[in-house]
Parts: C-alpha cells; sequence; structure tokens
C-alpha cells in the first residue's frame, strides 16, 4: 500500500474553517446574548420521539440506537417502540406537573404511524421538530439531492400536516449530514438545527440558499449517551447534567445568556425506573432564578437578531 | 516501504528495572515533575483517506464527530486555559499544527502564557501510516517551519498524529532535532531511545491520564476522571522522595472542556499546585533538565550494564 502524492497536499488550510458552512468564533469573545425577561439561562428540552424500521438498513452506518441482533430483532424494535406508547407520555406528564412549554424531536412517520402521540404532544403546548423520517433514513453524502431533498420534504409535509405548526426546526437522524443537507432543509422552510455539537450557544450557518441558524444540543449529557454508550448510571447522569447547569449558570454572570439543553429520549428517560431522576434534574434547574424554559424555536428566535 | 516483514518488538529501548536506577533530581529540588499536555488538533471535514485507518466511522462528512471536535477550539479551549491559569499551570501543547494557520488567535493566547508548542503532526485525520520515509520527513519539516513561523519556538517534542507511528519514525524525528517523542508509555520517568543519530528521550505521557481515553475508552464520569488524577499524582509524589519521577495530564479541550466537566478537573489541578515539591514544568524543561543533571548519560550507562549482565 502507499499513499497518493497528494496525501501531503492540504488544500483548506488557510484561516478559520476548512469548509464554508460556519465562520469560526470565540464562544467567549461574544457579543453577550440577553434572553427575555433577563433569563440567564434559556433551558432547550428536546425529547426524541423515534421509530426504527425492524428492516432498516446497515449501511452506509446505523443512526445509534438502531436495531442490532439478527432480523428480525424483536428486542429493540418493541423496546424502541416502547417510548411511543408508554415513555413519552409518561415524559409527557411529568412537563404538565412542571408547567414546561419543550420540543419533541419526531420521526416523520411518526404521523402516520401514532397520530395520536403527535397529538398529545402538540395538546400539552410543545413544539415539534422534524427528526427525518424514520430512524433508518439516515443523511449522507451517497444520497443524490433528489433522494436527500425527498426525504425532508416528505417529513416536513407529515409533520406540518398532522400538527398545524410550521416546522422550522430539524434534527438529523444520529445527527449526521452529507454536504447537501443544510442547503436542502433551508430550501424546504428549515430555519435552525440541532445536528452540530460544536458550540454551547446559537450560532449562523451559511447556506447557498440563505441562513440557517445552529442550535445548541448537548452531546454527552444526552439521556442515551450517558446510559446506553457510557454505560453510566442514573445518579451519574444527574450528577453530570447538574454539573453542566453549574457551570453554564456561573458563566451567564460575565459572558451573557447560556443555553443550557436536555436531550431526552422516550425511550429512555421514560422508562419507569428513570423519570424521577428527570424529576431531579428538573427541579434542581428550575430552583435556580433566570431560568427560561422554552421551546428551541422560541429560543432560536429570540438569539436570530443577537447572534 | 510498508512491506517489511513485521518484527517482534520496537527495540527502541533496553529493559531496566525500576529499583537500582541511577537518581534523578530535578531543578530546585522539587520532587515531582508534573506537566500538562493539552492536545489542540483539528480534524479535516473532508479528509482523504489511508487505506491503514479511515478518518471518520461515517462518510465524509461525519457532522457530528466532526462538531464535537471542533468544540474544543469554540468554547473548551477557553475553560480548560482557564483552569489551568488558575492553578498555575503552563500547557506544553500537543500541536496539529495546521491549526496556526485556521485559528491564529488560540496559538497566540497559549504563546502569551509561555506555553510551549509540540508537533502533534499536520491534521489529526493525516496518519504516517503508509508513508515513505521521505513523505514522513516532509511532515516533519512542515511542523518545524510552521510552528517556528507562528511561534518563534524551535520545536523539541513530538507526538505522532493521531499515535500513528512508522518503525523508523524515532530515527527521523531524533535526525530532524526533536528532543523528545511522547509515544511510549513504558515508564514513569524519561528514557533514553536508541536511535540511529543524535539523543532521544521518552518522555513519560500517559494512556491512562489522557482524557479521551479515560472518558471514552474506560466510560468514566468527569468526577471520577479528577478522583484518579489526585491518586495519580499521591503515588508519583509519595515515590518521588527517592528520586524524581514524571506525571502527564494529556488534555483535549473538546472533552474536559465541556461544562460538566471542566470543574472536577480544575480542582484536581488546584490539589496538585498546592503541594510544595511538584515542579509545574513543560515537556521541553523536563528534556532540559534531564540532559543538564545527567539522568540521561547516567541512564543509558545503567541500561548498557544492565544488558551486559551487570546487575
Amino acid at each position: 500500500m502507499s499513499l497518493p502524492e497528494n496525501y501531503l497536499d492540504y488544500p483548506a488550510r488557510r484561516y478559520g474553517m476548512d469548509h464554508d458552512r460556519y465562520d469560526w468564533s470565540d464562544m467567549f469573545a461574544r457579543k453577550p446574548i440577553a434572553w427575555p425577561n433577563g433569563a440567564r439561562i434559556a433551558l432547550s428540552i428536546v425529547t426524541h420521539v423515534q421509530h426504527f424500521p425492524l428492516d432498516m438498513p446497515a449501511k452506509p452506518f446505523k443512526a445509534p440506537g438502531a436495531l442490532s441482533m439478527p432480523y428480525p430483532d424483536f428486542r429493540h424494535f418493541t423496546n424502541r417502540d416502547y417510548g411511543n406508547r408508554i415513555g413519552v407520555f409518561r415524559i409527557l406528564r411529568l412537563l404538565a406537573e412542571k408547567g414546561l412549554r419543550t420540543s419533541f424531536a419526531i420521526n416523520g412517520c411518526i404521523a402516520t404511524r401514532y397520530p395520536a402521540l403527535l397529538d398529545a404532544v402538540a395538546a400539552g403546548g410543545h413544539e415539534v421538530v422534524a427528526h427525518g423520517l424514520d430512524m433508518g433514513k439516515v443523511h449522507h453524502s451517497g444520497l443524490s439531492v433528489d433522494d436527500e431533498n425527498a426525504i425532508i420534504a416528505d417529513t416536513l409535509r407529515l409533520l406540518r400536516g398532522a400538527t398545524g405548526q410550521p416546522v422550522e426546526g430539524w434534527l438529523s437522524p444520529g445527527r449526521a449530514q452529507g454536504f447537501n443537507t443544510p442547503e436542502l432543509l433551508v430550501r424546504n422552510g428549515i430555519r435552525w438545527n440541532l445536528d452540530w455539537a460544536n458550540d454551547d450557544l446559537p450560532y449562523p450557518m451559511l447556506t447557498k440558499g440563505g441562513p440557517l441558524l445552529a442550535m445548541p444540543l448537548a452531546y454527552e449529557t444526552d439521556d442515551r449517551v450517558v446510559a446506553n454508550e457510557y454505560f453510566q448510571s442514573e445518579p451519574e447522569w444527574v450528577q453530570q447534567v447538574k454539573d453542566r447547569f453549574d457551570v453554564l449558570y456561573r458563566e451567564s454572570a460575565d459572558y451573557g445568556g447560556r443555553v443550557m439543553s436536555l436531550p431526552l429520549h422516550s425511550w429512555v428517560s421514560g422508562m419507569p425506573y428513570r423519570v424521577e431522576y428527570l424529576r431531579e434534574v428538573l427541579d434542581y434547574i428550575l430552583g435556580h432564578d433566570g431560568v427560561w424554559t422554552a421551546p428551541v424555536g422560541q429560543i432560536a428566535a429570540a438569539a436570530e437578531s443577537q447572534v | 516501504m510498508g512491506a517489511e516483514p513485521m518484527q517482534s518488538d520496537l527495540g527502541l529501548y533496553d529493559y531496566l528495572p525500576w529499583p537500582g536506577r541511577p537518581k534523578i533530581t530535578w531543578p530546585g529540588g522539587k520532587k515531582l515533575a508534573v506537566w500538562i499536555a493539552p492536545n489542540i488538533e483539528f480534524y479535516e471535514y473532508d479528509p482523504p483517506n489511508n487505506p491503514t485507518r479511515t478518518p471518520w466511522g461515517r462518510p465524509n462528512p461525519d457532522v457530528l464527530q466532526y462538531s464535537h471536535r471542533d468544540y474544543g477550539n469554540r468554547a473548551g479551549w477557553q475553560r480548560m486555559m482557564a483552569a489551568m491559569d488558575r492553578a498555575g499551570f503552563r500547557g506544553s501543547v500537543s500541536l496539529n499544527v495546521a491549526l496556526c494557520d485556521h485559528h491564529p488567535e488560540i496559538i497566540r493566547a497559549c504563546a502569551d502564557r509561555g506555553w510551549e508548542f509540540f508537533s502533534h503532526g499536520i491534521y489529526n485525520t493525516r496518519y504516517v501510516y503508509n508513508m515513505t520515509v521521505d513523505q514522513e520527513r516532509e511532515i516533519i519539516r512542515d511542523a518545524f517551519d510552521t510552528v517556528r513561523k507562528h511561534t518563534g519556538q524551535e520545536l523539541a517534542g513530538w507526538l505522532s498524529p493521531a499515535l500513528s507511528n512508522n518503525l523508523w519514525t524515532m530515527d527521523i524525528l531524533a535526525e530532524a532535532g526533536i528532543q523528545y517523542t511522547c509515544d511510549m508509555f513504558h515508564d514513569d520517568q524519561p528514557m533514553p531511545v536508541k536511535v540511529r543519530s543524535g539523543k532521544l528521550i521518552s518522555m513519560p505521557y500517559s494512556l491512562e491520564m489522557n482524557d479521551v481515553i479515560v472518558y471514552n475508552s474506560q466510560k468514566v464520569t468527569p468526577r471520577h476522571y479528577g478522583e484518579i488524577i489526585r491518586r495519580q499524582f499521591d503515588q508519583l509524589y509519595k515515590e518521588s522522595d527517592d528520586s524524581g519521577m514524571v506525571m502527564c495530564i494529556p488534555l483535549h479541550p473538546y472533552l474536559v472542556g465541556q461544562p460538566h466537566r471542566i470543574d472536577a478537573f480544575a480542582e484536581a489541578i488546584d490539589y496538585i499546585a498546592s503541594h510544595d515539591g511538584v515542579w509545574q514544568a513543560t515537556g521541553r524543561e523536563i528534556a532540559e533538565a534531564y540532559h543538564a543533571s545527567g539522568a540521561y548519560d547516567a541512564m543509558t550507562a545503567a541500561a548498557a550494564k544492565h544488558a551486559q549482565g551487570d546487575r
């Protein structure tokens, strides 16, 4: 084996990023963001609602949480589906008790499979975020523009049709994008996305079709990542979420408003033994002055003119 | 190149058991040299493939993993630097040197603090696997030139990009004037490396104190990372009563600089800094002291004696 001669060529070695998706920016040198009513923290709770098709493809890669046993994988298909039957309603009940309006990132196919679920989310005053068509339809650069556009358009048609909400936010299955994804999102009326894990604040992205906002979504304190990738316990998840909040809250005194994002999965935090840990996290965060809980779209709208 | 038969031993150092070694004395009578090595890295959005190792798990662009690493250069580095400032630690930066071009602001902030820069290759998505010797010499030259141009520093240390290596790598590093390598984990004291020319030291770096290994391989929680840093320190500090040892904490700002992790780390290095016998050093300073104190020559002689059966 040998390497091509151009292995030592670096065509994108230049100031700033090695792509034109966004500009580099030091989070601690930005103009402070002011949240409504002087809030220090915008609490962004995003519950994933997902469908993992029994025949989901393994190529080019599987989204995290994918079925992993030989076909037909009864155990994981049904365990994930538990989130749609029971888990999501357990989380909805807790959010209602706390009087919180939040965001739910929902696979488009849920609109036809489980319309009652979408009704319950909308009736709770929550915002629907498009989460791709289903967990087997990952976005990647091997898709043609037309095929990828069709996935996005179908997803949005289903979710917008079922809820009447504008659905302007996007979270890709597995947070995966191809080279064309940002342009296609904008073409379909998406204003902000949650896929990029490089910031604790909203920042502007650049696409050929116009602006797109990147909204923060914590990667390593996500309930599924902590439980199923790090194999850490619920108390350890609680501790890390509290520690994350404490640092962001402290920083907000000097650097302006911060976003505390709390990604949840209906089939993870919606389990009976886990939901009270979620309550503990919410009680802790909401026990602080200056916490503004809102759907991601409202946080994006408040940030848009400031970033 | 690359088709040479595999060999059973690196052949880069002689065995020298811990008991009976020449004593190492650090400057100012300090007991334990502690150095912190932040890996300030740039991973490419659309890197070329290397037949031995594909840079990303998903097809380019792997937006999630790419952006996760980019977090370090937008947000994490500032938290890490603030924690190190508070504890009085200067960094020895394991630098993907292309970062000088991409983010000169980060380089300037490190340089202003008197931090050292050593090389971690050009990008962390370019591996030396399957390179010819001449190609590998070219990245060494690039690293020297880039670091000199942006910081005025002459490179002293090397950590191969993404820990990729060839069997000849140490020879050509020494030939180029590199003084210490961080690629070997066989000791708690600096040790001579057997190279064709020059004097190369293996500097204790660490796999097991490295945040990427701790968090992502060992699945350790942030607070427990603070605990194992303290335990590693307590033990080495105690043992350094007899002869100076080295403790390294290798970091990645995209990991340790996350809000849920920074405080446990910061408290652990505050704890280390509170001990009088700690020498808060850089890699270059440890290498220089190792030579100046005669430890390099003494260890080389002791290893030769041991190999001859004089035990």
